[in-house]
């Protein structure tokens, strides 16, 4: 496969043009998957024999966390090429990533928070995890409200692209905070490449599913918001060509 | 249909009502916000097309 060859996408014009024909087939999926998998979970698996029926909070608050880490990251990347290359459909494509990543990384928390006030017994705690999610989720309002605060497109992207390599650090960090530091309330990851630490497989398997819908969820969502804010770029250069002339 | 959810059908309720709107919510202010844009872009420019 030639790599060079993605390039292409990162012009406006060809971008629209193919999420034109992806953008259904990726909608589809993530509605059959969010679907199966939810209602998999929900209706279709046994209790915990310690955390009773609050074990069904997984199948959301698990993927939901995943992506709130994992869309920083896609920022990130798509961050650094604009940095490097000048790409504005990557810049773009970084704002349109954000909002989704906000709501997920609420949705890990309230789902936290309301598994923990029956497990833990309180809705939060100042516990390594929770606490650099919480400041991850500062980092989005931040990342999206300086968007919205400067006019120039080109500016606005350099200055969102520093912030955004700095808020890696918080990102990784929630990822990990649960290895660094083993003080906190929060128990180790759910999901892991050794099986043994694994949740037992009539939980997984519909997790997996879940996960699966989430992150063709957020692909369709970015996709379209993309589309979007490309265009609301081409609308705000053509007023400014109309107000010049 | 439903399954007993014992003593914390509460919580686990409230995530999933809380989560499925937020992700709602999110759906429908993209889709609308794109067909808003999409709308004003055509208008904007068909009045450029039509000013040479």
């Amino acid at each position: 496969m030639n790599l060079n060859a993605l390039w292409q996408y990162a012009n406006p014009k060809k971008f629209i043009q193919t999420t034109e024909k992806v953008l259904p087939l990726f909608s589809v999926l993530a509605v059959v998957c969010l679907v199966v998998g939810l209602i998999w979970g929900f209706f279709f698996t046994p209790e915990d024999y310690r955390q009773g029926s609050t074990v069904k909070i997984i199948y959301l608050h698990v993927p939901a966390a995943l992506m709130a880490i994992n869309v920083w990251l896609m920022m990130l990347v798509t961050s650094l090429i604009w940095i490097v290359r000048r790409h504005h459909v990557s810049a773009l494509a970084a704002r349109a990533a954000a909002p989704i990543g906000a709501v997920m990384t609420v949705i890990a928390l309230a789902t936290g928070a309301i598994w923990g006030q029956p497990m833990w017994g309180t809705w939060w705690a100042w516990d390594p995890r929770l606490t650099s999610f919480l400041i991850l989720f500062l980092f989005y309002l931040g990342y999206i409200a300086l968007w919205e605060a400067i006019e120039n497109d080109d500016t606005a992207a350099d200055l969102t692209s520093i912030l955004c390599l700095v808020g890696s650090v918080f990102a990784l960090l929630s990822r990990y905070a649960v290895n660094f530091w083993n003080q906190g309330l929060h128990q180790g990851a759910s999901l892991s490449l050794d099986k043994e630490e694994n949740v037992a497989d009539v939980f997984w398997y519909p997790l997996l599913v879940c996960i699966a819908g989430f992150v063709l969820f957020f692909i369709a969502l970015v996709l379209l918001r993309t589309r979007t804010e490309i265009r609301a770029r081409r609308m705000r250069a053509l007023l400014a060509r109309e107000r010049m002339g | 249909m439903m399954p007993d959810l014992g003593k914390y059908a509460e919580a686990v309720l409230s995530s999933y009502a809380v989560s499925l709107a937020l992700l709602i919510v999110l759906v429908w202010l993209s889709l609308r916000r794109s067909a808003k844009v999409a709308k004003q872009l055509e208008d904007i420019e068909q009045k450029a097309r039509k000013n040479g």
